[in-house]
């Protein structure tokens, strides 16, 4: 699979940078746009990453996403250091969140993160060690057809 | 469908992005103060109706393809906040209407898609 990645790029995100937030995710959605993918495709990807990057932001202490595109596929994984998540299937509950009220104010928080992020994707791993981060590893078939 | 230009009159609305076409059209509105709710639920190329005045907004019409921001309730986001907006193409109309009157101005005046 390795020598099929047309295009293969890593962002790094520092947690509580808020007023950066969002910048990693418009420029994966210029990148895919660039490449020419389905506009519902890199929609998709763009909402899947802004989760992803907010959550970050909002919750871990540092973080990377990578981001790399094969013509079947468009996968971004999700590495972060940070406290981890305890129960991951509570965190995965549509409405769970621990977010501050500062988070809140933002417009964020409102705990449909993760559940979009899976929603968006065709393929979703999440992994995750209390007390050292979480990792996330989705794919979306540029095709844009579910299966 | 109402053009850009329609809805600014029905909201009594200030262009904030003067290089923005005023005959865009429009057909779907999605009001929220709550962007996990507009990444989960809006349909792209809907107008944004919102009482923040953040920088993420603009930052979250960009990604899920907003065709217009309305802010309401006589708020105004600060020139940096604009200023990436104009850079992007990003159209702000601000209104002094609250969230409600401005929903109900507008909603009179659409037949499908509204929220």
């Amino acid at each position: 699979m390795t020598k099929d990645v047309v295009f293969k790029q890593e962002f790094p995100v520092k947690g509580s940078d808020f007023s950066r937030a969002g910048e990693v995710s418009c420029e994966i959605k210029n990148l895919l746009k660039e490449l020419g993918l389905n506009a519902q495709v890199v929609r998709r990807a763009a909402i899947a990453t802004y989760e992803a990057e907010m959550n970050i932001i909002m919750y871990a202490w540092q973080g990377t996403l990578i981001l790399s595109v094969t013509p079947g596929r468009v996968r971004i994984v999700v590495e972060d250091s940070g406290p981890g998540i305890e129960d991951v299937a509570l965190a995965m509950t549509e409405g769970y969140s621990t977010a501050t009220e500062e988070m809140r104010e933002l417009g964020f928080g409102a705990g449909m993160g993760l559940a979009n992020i899976k929603k968006n994707a065709d393929d979703f791993e999440i992994t995750s060690e209390v007390g050292r981060g979480t990792r996330l590893d989705l794919t979306i078939l540029t095709n844009g057809q579910r299966p | 469908m109402l053009t850009l230009k329609g809805l600014m009159t029905l909201v009594s609305g200030e262009l904030l992005t003067p290089e923005t076409d005023l005959e865009t059209e429009c057909s779907k509105v999605f009001a929220s103060d709550l962007m996990s709710d507009v990444l989960t639920f809006m349909e792209p190329g809907s107008i944004l109706m919102t009482g923040l005045v953040n920088a993420h907004v603009v930052r979250t019409a960009r990604l899920v393809d907003v065709t217009a921001i309305i802010v309401v309730q006589g708020k105004r986001p600060d020139i940096k906040v604009i200023n990436e907006a104009r850079e992007h193409n990003v159209p702000i109309i601000a209104t002094g209407c609250s969230m409600f009157e401005a929903c109900s101005r507008i909603s009179h005046s659409f037949t499908e898609g509204r929220r």
